[in-house]
This record gives structure tokens, sequence and C-alpha cells, in this order.
């Protein structure tokens, strides 16, 4: 599954339009704690947090995910989607919770760990 | 032998905001230098991991850079204040981050842990009212 076909899964508006959405998901993944995160990210990540501030930016980029998902239309500043649009991070926001985005996620085939 | 690269980067303590750019520099740099994959991304968790402990706990201190043919080298230092209790912070979900910190999401216990999983060899000294030093070789295949 790629980016944009898991912004139409989850209904999500895209806060990062200048980033492509071709970048492949490889599994899903929720939780706040950014440290936890650090410890169990992985490369193509589709991650859901209610976190906004830069530092989400930094753990999603130093782990190689595809993309940050805010639930519950959580929106993002905008000094922290300045720093995903020029390190290339797709950043979607949805009206679902993370419990049903990582629902649909996962009834679509997408693995809590990469293959 | 002698290093390819070195950089030094200094972090001042409680600067959440540009926490993760000495962290996005080294990776930036290796990325540059060829190095990709499995290390980059080990490299880029550990450095994370201690340059967000040195915006955390420490009084401030910087993180360095080393990069030798056969391997990247990370050494971070602080001015302070030390780990009264070095085997009870290496272990997991063990915190004393402060509610700032928490607030952010950080504290779970996971930092110095993570440093040693992903790190090839991975030595840790510290001592009260001086300051810790933590020392991360990873070989480059």
């Amino acid at each position: 599954m790629k980016v944009n076909e898991l912004r139409e899964l989850i209904g999500a508006e895209n806060l990062t339009p200048e980033v492509g959405e071709d970048r492949e998901i490889t599994c899903g993944y929720t939780c706040d704690l950014l440290s936890w995160v650090m410890a169990h990210g992985d490369e193509g990540m589709a991650w859901v947090t209610v976190q906004t501030h830069l530092n989400v930016i930094a753990v999603a980029v130093l782990s190689d995910m595809a993309c940050v998902v805010l639930p519950e239309d959580i929106r993002m500043e905008a000094e922290s989607l300045a720093k995903a649009v020029s390190e290339g991070m797709t950043v979607l926001t949805t009206s679902l919770t993370a419990y049903e985005i990582c629902g649909r996620l996962s009834a679509a085939g997408v693995p809590g760990k990469a293959m | 032998m002698n290093a390819l690269m070195t950089n030094t980067y200094p972090v001042t303590a409680a600067d959440y905001t540009s926490a993760g750019r000495a962290s996005a520099d080294i990776k930036r740099k290796l990325k540059q230098l060829g190095v990709s994959g499995d290390v980059l991304r080990r490299v880029a968790v550990a450095s994370y991991e201690v340059e967000l402990n040195l915006v955390i706990h420490s009084l401030g201190g910087e993180l360095s850079l080393s990069v030798y043919p056969d391997r990247v080298q990370l050494v971070s230092s602080d001015v302070g204040p030390g780990i009264p209790d070095l085997s009870l912070a290496m272990r997991e979900g063990w915190s004393t981050a402060n509610d700032e910190a928490r607030s952010l999401g950080f504290g779970a216990g996971m930092g110095l842990p993570n440093m040693k999983r992903n790190a090839d060899d991975f030595d840790i000294q510290s001592e009260v009212g001086k300051g810790t030093v933590i020392t991360m070789g990873f070989r480059l295949a």
C-alpha cells in the first residue's frame, strides 16, 4: 500500500501536499512515547500519534518512516509541518481515532512489523 | 587509523526546539559518505537518543562524530550532573525525565537500552558532580 492509498482508506487530508505520496507502507504502528517509538520504529512505517511537536518529525525521519498519521482531526504546528516538508515526510490527518485507523490498516493487510 | 571525517555538535540543555539537529546532520553526512541501510538507521537512532539524553538530563554537552574506513564512532560528553546508579539507568523503563520532557512524549526509560541495542560497542562512564561520557561504535560492513 502506498501513502496515497492509505489517505483514501482512512479519508485523510494531506497536511504536506508538497511531499509526494508514493512511498510504500511496509507496516503500521501507534504510540505517543517518542523513545518507545525510536526503539520500535521501522523503515516504511505509517505511524499514528497524537503528538505534533518538532521531535515527531525528527523521529519519523531518523527511522525512515513512510508517513505520520494524526487521528481525530488533530492539526500539526506550522513549524513542524515546515520541517516535515523540508525532510520529505508526509503528514496526514483524519477524523478517525487511532484505534479505527489501525483497524483499517490491519484489515487491509498492513502488518505491525515490516516483513 | 585516521578518521575520514570528524565533527562536533554542541548540545544545549532543555532546548527541545533544536533537539534532533545534530542527529539529522550526522545521518545526512553519513549518507553522503555512502553509509546506508541497517548501519545508517542504527547510528541515526542511537545518535538521536544520546542527543535527546543530553537535552533532557544533562547540564549541557557535546556530541562528536568520527568516521573511519571500517567504523563510525559517536562520543557524547556532558558537564554533569552525572548518574548516581548506572545499573538502574540502564534498566528499560527507568526514567528520571521531568514533566516537561514527559509532556513531549519522552521519558519512556528506553534511551540508554536503545543505544546499547543499536550500537555494536557501547561504553558509559559517569561520575556524580562531573559528568557522563558515552562511547558508541558501529562497524561498517
